[in-house]
Formats: structure tokens, C-alpha cells, sequence
């Protein structure tokens, strides 16, 4: 299922590795910004490329907060809930994004345009509540900014399709 | 005292300062005179040691013992860790630095590894700081460029370089043998020493681990002497300046640059804008979330290693996280351990069962279901968590250990009215 320019890409970012396995992580971030999410089918694709067992992959898989094991979003909101933005109001966030994006906690949109899930503490502590999109971080997060952030991230999508 | 700017001197809003601006501020001098002047590593371990630096990523182990420990006579290739993983709660300090001065990150690393003869660096990095990864990576190409990083650094015959490594995003990684796993590529748990990583780290070959904040002050110390560097702090056996990252009720939350041994009351004060209107101290984290609340009693404490230590508490990160007189202990220490028991690695029994346990309790009793006798099992697996691989775990325990010390009462009340005190005022 992975194009053969970005199996050469994936192959060209292992051969700059101590060990193929090093890059494991990367290899899943690169496959998510084109198919948003490890299928089985990338797992064994990407396992293949690393030199590891599709088993041995899914250990690392399923481990990490940012690697998606199911099907998500073009764009995943991970709204933090650890102590400062807990204090701040992470509840009113995640209730206010759930209603506006019609979308489930720990859910996707029927559009498919959004997922909504909790993250651990993402280090923007001094810009509570915050939260993280597609590797890009908002804080200081209002009824007015959510609004903003959601229509533009809507608007951009109407133009660039994903794959 | 004018506050004294070492690792912020060149901070703008909103950009990292170039190249040229941290030269034009004595950057990379040091690495001209003690790489590009062949100076024996020895007499940089020799400095740094006598500068008494430590950890700022939570342990406080002093940085120029640790590069000690790789054997003179060790194997190569040998590797430098930046932790840059920064996941303790409260915790931003090294994405402020980061997107303040890279290079000062960068010559660090270069000294460091200089010191212990590293061949390859990694800087290890969180998901959410994304941007301070394509940060590091384009600066990285320029020092590159400048001769300062790469093969045969200034002319010395000394060769090293650094590459970028994105974490999946666990708070484990932050853990120097379970970010050596990480880095790997194998399911990052931790490792229990010896051996310690500086005899066997990544593949079997020594390896060192610094934070970020640590290896930053590495340029200066080698530029101005350990004896300026001991003399930035205000308390005798405090040593540099210390970056304090606030968080929480205070009118302006963010990071400072300050002498370490600040006292807390002038940090919270006088630098980070006082507490928010209404709002009144009541307690806080004073080094992320694995440290003890610290109360109104010790409001005036130095904030260094040693006098926290004093008080039963850790400077850990120096990430304060500040708590008025409006929010709940319980649901705050519910919070938390949320935080842990979902971050547990789950490699060790103790950790990986114990955490959600307190986590339960600690929810019963908030919400009106709680008996007295969860305060002695809290007390007791407090304890039982220290028999854990890492000390992430006892790390856990502490804001619970010091919830039942501080504010026992509190808790008590709780499980006398069947439900949240601080809810009911609030007229929910």
C-alpha cells in the first residue's frame, strides 16, 4: 500500500541509522503524514524496511501516545488534562471542541475530519488549557480561539484532500 | 542584584537568536580554545566538576562526574544523549531554551562529548516540541557549515555530530536507560543498573545522558571559570543560575532566568507577577509533578538542591506549579496520579498496579465514597512503590505521601461530608 517513492524515502531515512530499528518511530510518523494512521497492512509494509517482525513493531506501536493504531482524523486533536490545564479548565476545552466539531471524545467526526482525544501534559504549561494538532501546538485556548482554529483547519482541508 | 542572564542573554520574542548573535555574545569561544586547542578533555571534566554543576533534569547528579564514569580505556564509538524529552508535568524550561539559544545547546553537546571523547550525539525530543526538533535540525546544518560540528572540528582531528531523534511520546522516555531503549527502537522500559550506561549504554558502548538546560551551561562554565559559575548563585553551596519555569495561579506565568537559590516568595513575587486577584498561596509542586507539595511554611525557602533537600523536598526540574486556596488537594493529587498511572510504563508490578490502585482511591475519596482506612493503604503503597525498576514511580508517590502530611485534614474532610469540600462552596 506504500507508494514506492516514499518506500525510497523511508529507505533513504534507515540508511542513515546505527541500526534500521533506530528510525522505527519515524518510519510511523512519516506513513501518518500521508495515510494518517498504521493500518496492518503499513505495519507489515514498514516492519519489512526496518528489518523487524510486524509483532515487534506493533510493541513499539501501541506504546506511543502519537502513533495511531486505528483509523483517525485528518486531524487529531490531543487536548492536554495534566495539572495545569486540568486547573485551567481541559473539561470545558474538550466539551466545548466535541460540541462545535461534532465529534465524540475518543472519537472522529462522521466527516472524518477530526478525532478528539486527551493527552498527557505536552510541556506549554505557562499557555494553559492547550492542546496539539498534527504536531503544531495552541494555547491560552478560549471559546472564540477554538472557533478560529477549527474553521481555518476545516477551510485549508477543502483545498488539500488528503491521500 | 541585577538579575544575571547566562543562558537567556540572547532571548527575543518570538525566534531563536542565529549563529552570528551568540558568537557576537562569546559563543563558541570555548570550543575554539578547548576543542580547536586540543586542551586534554581532562581539564574539562577537571572544570566543570570544580564549577559544581548539576542535573537540571530532576536528579541533580553532577554533570562532570557522570562523564567521569565512562573509562578511559571504554570502547568507541561512544555516545552523548541530550534529553530533551521533557515530559514531567509543569515542566518547559527546555523548549523555552531551545527556542531561545540553540546554539548554545549545540556547543554544549560538542563540549560535553569533547570531554568523554563521544563520536555521535542524539538529541532526544517529545512529539509536542516539534517545532524545537526543525529548530535544532536547521541550526545543527549551520554549525555544520561554520566547521563547529562534523568531521575534523576546527582543525583538531576531533570528530562529532549530532542528529535529531523524535520520540513516539511517553513520559518513561525521559528516563536516561528507557530513552537509551527508545533510541533503539525497543519498547522503551527502564533498565535497572548496573551496568550504568556510561560503561554499557546504546549498543553496549558507553553513553551518556545530560539535559538540556545541563549541557547549556557547559559553554559558559569552560568560557568563565567555575569559580564565576559558583558565584551566580545565591547560596553557598548552590552553583550557576537556574531556569525556573511557573506555572499555575500567578499573574505571569513562564520561564526566568534566575540565580539558583532564588527564594520561592521572590520568584513567585517579584519575577513571575504575584498571585492572580482572589487568589492566595496555598501550596505548590516546586520541581514538577514527582515532588512534594510545599506549603505556606516554607514560602521563603532558597530554591537550590540542598535546601529543598533540608525541607524534605527536590528542586526536581524547577518547575513550580503554583495552587490557590480555591483548588482541592485531593482532586489536584487525583490529577496527578491520573497522569502516572497512565504513563506507567507497566514493565514493573509495583508501578504498573499500584499507581491505578491509588489512582481509585484517590477518586473515591474526592467523590464522596471515601473510608478512613484508604488513608493508611495510600500511606502504605506510597511505599511499596519504591520497589520499582525506576524512580519514576517513587516519583509518583510523592505528591500523594505529602498530600497526607500537609493536608491530612482535608482529606479527612472529605470522607466526613461524602464528598469534595471545595465543590460544595463553589455550589456544584
Amino acid at each position: 500500500m506504500l507508494s514506492e517513492e516514499l518506500k525510497q524515502k523511508l529507505r533513504t531515512m534507515i540508511a542513515d541509522a546505527e541500526s534500521p530499528r533506530e528510525k522505527a518511530v519515524d518510519v510511523m510518523l512519516e506513513i501518518q503524514e500521508r495515510h494518517l494512521w498504521m493500518s496492518d497492512e503499513a505495519m507489515e509494509e514498514a516492519s519489512d524496511l526496518l528489518g523487524m517482525s510486524p509483532l515487534e513493531l506493533d510493541e513499539l506501536a501501541t506504546f506511543y501516545d502519537f502513533i495511531y493504531r486505528s483509523p483517525v482524523g485528518n486531524y487529531v486533536i490531543h487536548v492536554c488534562d495534566s495539572a495545569m490545564c486540568w486547573l485551567e479548565g481541559h473539561q470545558r476545552v474538550m466539551d466545548y471542541i466535541s460540541i462545535r466539531a461534532n465529534v465524540p471524545i475518543g472519537g472522529t467526526s462522521p466527516d472524518g475530519l477530526f478525532t478528539l482525544l486527551p493527552v498527557c501534559c505536552i510541556g506549554y504549561c505557562d499557555r494553559a488549557p492547550a492542546m496539539v494538532i498534527n504536531r503544531r501546538v495552541y494555547g491560552k485556548l478560549t471559546p472564540e480561539k477554538i472557533d478560529r482554529i477549527l474553521d481555518k483547519l476545516a477551510g485549508e482541508n477543502e483545498f488539500h484532500p488528503p491521500e | 542584584m541585577a538579575q544575571p542572564l547566562v543562558l537567556f542573554k540572547n532571548r527575543h520574542p518570538n525566534r531563536a537568536a542565529t549563529l552570528d548573535e551568540y558568537k557576537q555574545s562569546g559563543g563558541y569561544e570555548a570550543l575554539q580554545k578547548f576543542v580547536g586547542g586540543k586542551v586534554d578533555p581532562g581539564e574539562v571534566i577537571r572544570l566543570v566538576d570544580e564549577s559544581g554543576l548539576r542535573g537540571r533534569g530532576g536528579a541533580g547528579f553532577p554533570a562532570g562526574k557522570k562523564w567521569e564514569a565512562v573509562p578511559k580505556d571504554a570502547p568507541f564509538p561512544r555516545y552523548l544523549v541530550a534529553n530533551a524529552d521533557e515530559m514531567e508535568p509543569g515542566t518547559f524550561k527546555d523548549r523555552i531554551l531551545l527556542h531561545t539559544d540553540p546554539h548554545c545547546i549545540i556547543e554544549g553537546m560538542i563540549l560535553a562529548a569533547y570531554a568523554f571523547s563521544a563520536t555521535k550525539g542524539f538529541f532526544f525530543v517529545r512529539p509536542s516540541y516539534d517545532s524545537s526538533a526543525v529548530i535544532m535540525e536547521r541550526e545543527l546544518e549551520v554549525a555544520r557549515g561554520a566547521g563547529f560540528l562534523g568531521k575534523n572540528i576546527l582543525g583538531s582531528g576531533y570528530s562529532f555530530d549530532i542528529v535529531v531523534h523524535r520520540s513516539g511520546g511517553r513520559y518513561i522516555c525521559g528516563e536516561a536507560t528507557a530513552l537509551l531503549n527508545a533510541i533503539m527502537g525497543k519498547r522503551p522500559n527502564p533498565i535497572k543498573p548496573p551496568p550504568y550506561p556510561t560503561e554499557k549504554g546504546l549498543w553496549d558502548r558507553p553513553t551518556v545522558v545530560n539535559n538540556v538546560e545541563t549541557l547549556a551551561c557547559v559553554p559558559h562554565i569552560l568560557r568563565n571559570g567555575p569559580q564565576w559559575f559558583k558565584d551566580l548563585a545565591i547560596t553557598p553551596k548552590g552553583a550557576g543560575t537556574k531556569l525556573f519555569c511557573v506555572s499555575g495561579k500567578v499573574n505571569s506565568p513562564g520561564a526566568e532566568e534566575l540565580p539558583m537559590g532564588t527564594p520561592l516568595r521572590e520568584i513567585i513575587e517579584k519575577h513571575f507577577g504575584g498571585m492572580i486577584p482572589g487568589s492566595e498561596f496555598k501550596a505548590c509542586l516546586p520541581g514538577g509533578a514527582s515532588t512534594r507539595f510545599l506549603t505556606r511554611d516554607h514560602y521563603d525557602v532558597p530554591m537550590d538542591f540542598e535546601d529543598l533537600k533540608a525541607i524534605g523536598n527536590r528542586l526536581g526540574t524547577a518547575a513550580i506549579m503554583i495552587f490557590d486556596q480555591k483548588t482541592c488537594m485531593v482532586a489536584t493529587a487525583h490529577n496527578l496520579m491520573r497522569f502516572f498511572a497512565r504513563e506507567s510504563c507497566g514493565w514493573c508490578t509495583p508501578c504498573r498496579e499500584g499507581l491505578p490502585y491509588m489512582r481509585e482511591l484517590l477518586w473515591l475519596i474526592e467523590n464522596g465514597e471515601g473510608k478512613e482506612e484508604y488513608i493508611d493503604t495510600l500511606r502504605s503503597m506510597c511505599k511499596q512503590v519504591w520497589n520499582s525498576y525506576c524512580a519514576l514511580a517513587p516519583g509518583a508517590a510523592e505528591p500523594v505521601i505529602s498530600l497526607l502530611d500537609f493536608f491530612e485534614d482535608e482529606v479527612r474532610e472529605h470522607i466526613r461530608l461524602k464528598g469534595c469540600p471545595f465543590h460544595a462552596k463553589a455550589g456544584n
